[in-house]
């Protein structure tokens, strides 16, 4: 274990305390700190953005300032110091690798080890004088604030699950609405997520697409240009549809979508989907191959936009273990079954008819 | 728009009036408003609510309440059951920053995808 560093990009300079100099930070993010959020938000280097853990300054803090804690993924780093513009207080980052603060207490990394271990380790009990922290109220499933108060004497208060509402929280004298206590799922809230969900399927379709784009030539009686013009052109466009309604629509419409279960509303985006590519594509009903292409679409499309939905219940708010084990239960099986079959009618429809 | 639900009737939640002491923790904890604080007792008004988050749980000096916690994220529980090495939580390994290049700390744990 080290003290952090002074040469992080991010730190200004150092304050003198009754146990050595801690790095200062400012709550004025610069643009390389805006860039990285955005590169995190899209997968890019984003196990990767962390600070060092340990104590920091926010501003000028005092002997009676407020210690708050936080994760060292930079991005709940920089949202907890940029809420506090004009403020002093101590920073307290514990190693969760990385992870940010909800994921890494669900983990237990976040946790009442970690905590007491890092709180003396940077001597929080010489730096400040009163025996207070405030942590976000969503660390609560990795600390056991009876136990923190037990083995180290410091009192958790559990702040608002959100940075912004710390100053609020501080004025009102450590006191939470019930609105900072509710976890939100907002559209935007959801939005934001969608990138990085994305990216994901993305990098499966770099292989997959022209994998299909390849056999739509191969079967028929037209050629391999016409093929996999029309073919192999037509699975990318269905495809792609169904990356887009399963990994971008459905988490963005996802309460106005029918079902609870995350499968369903995917099913339902996914059917709608294959029903407005059937319009475009009902010139192409005329031989028995081409309506065998749309039944096969029609079995596909729901499978992955299903599969896709069911994934998002990892990045929701709301979804319990419990749940997700009985919608699998269902989902899992018929996804397989109805992409298999959907595969299976449409190398059908190349190949065989 | 008001708390969103998930299934019915699955929430493994549950709460002892007998051990518990009236402290409020669980109340403070719970991100969804599941519980509710009556006479001086603890007590579960939203059970579909319940993400089963384990924050009351583990908060309860009393362990009064008690839940089967874990994260509900399907990518972790297609990979618990196909034993790969991220049971507890969402994690999947990105082949981007991880496959071949060692950098899985100390075997610690998986970075997740998709908390």
């Amino acid at each position: 274990m080290s003290l952090p560093s002074l040469r992080q990009p991010f730190v200004e300079g150092s304050i003198q305390t009754r146990v050595g100099s801690v790095p200062r930070i400012s709550s004025t993010l610069a643009r390389a700190d805006r860039l990285g959020s955005i590169k995190a938000r899209w997968g890019i280097g984003r196990m990767r953005y962390t600070v060092e853990p340990g104590l920091y300054a926010l501003g000028d803090p005092d002997k009676q300032a407020p210690v708050l804690v936080t994760a060292n993924y930079k991005m709940s780093f920089d949202r907890l110091r940029e809420a506090l513009p004009g403020r002093h207080a101590w920073i307290l980052v514990l190693d969760t690798n990385g992870i940010n603060v909800w994921c890494a207490a669900g983990k237990g990394v976040f946790g009442t080890e970690e905590l007491i271990r890092r709180g003396e380790f940077s001597k929080l009990e010489n730096i400040v004088d009163h025996r207070k922290l405030i942590l976000p109220q969503l660390s609560g499933p990795g600390v056991a604030a009876h136990q923190v108060k037990k083995l180290s004497g410091f009192k958790v208060i559990y702040g608002p699950i959100k940075a912004m509402d710390l100053p609020e929280f501080l004025d009102a004298g450590l006191k939470a609405t019930p609105e900072m206590r509710n976890k939100t799922f907002t559209v935007k809230e959801r939005t934001v997520l969608v990138p990085v969900e994305l990216v994901s399927v993305l990098k499966w379709a770099l292989i997959i697409l022209p994998a299909f784009f390849f056999l739509g030539g191969l079967g028929g009686k037209a050629g391999y240009w016409a093929g996999a013009l029309n073919y192999g052109l037509f699975a990318i466009a269905a495809l792609l549809s169904a990356v887009a309604a399963g990994a971008v629509l459905t988490p963005i419409l996802l309460p106005w979508l029918p079902g609870r279960a995350f499968s369903v509303k995917g099913l339902v985006a996914g059917l709608i989907t294959a029903i407005i590519l059937t319009v475009f594509r009902a010139g192409n009903f005329s031989d028995w191959p081409g309506r065998a292409e749309m039944l096969a679409w029609f079995l596909m499309i729901p499978a992955i936009t299903a599969y896709l939905a069911m994934n998002f219940t990892g990045a929701s708010t709301y979804t319990s273990l419990s749940g997700v084990k009985k919608e699998m239960k269902w989902a899992v099986p018929l996804e397989i079954a109805a992409g298999a079959a959907g595969l299976f009618i449409w190398l059908g429809s190349r190949f065989v008819i | 728009m008001g708390n969103l639900i998930y299934l019915k009737d699955v929430v493994t939640l549950e709460l002892d009036q007998e051990k518990c002491v009236g402290c409020g923790m669980c109340l403070v904890v719970c991100p969804h408003e599941v519980l509710s604080m009556n006479n001086g007792h603890a007590g579960i008004k939203n059970r579909d609510l319940c993400m089963e988050c384990g924050a009351c749980a583990r908060n309860c000096p009393t362990e009064a309440v008690t839940v089967q916690a874990g994260v509900g994220c399907a990518a972790a529980v297609i990979n618990a059951a196909l034993g790969r090495n991220a049971s507890s939580c969402c994690c999947v390994l990105e082949p981007d920053d991880d496959a071949g290049s060692g950098s899985i700390k100390s075997g610690v744990f998986n970075p997740p995808k998709c908390c």
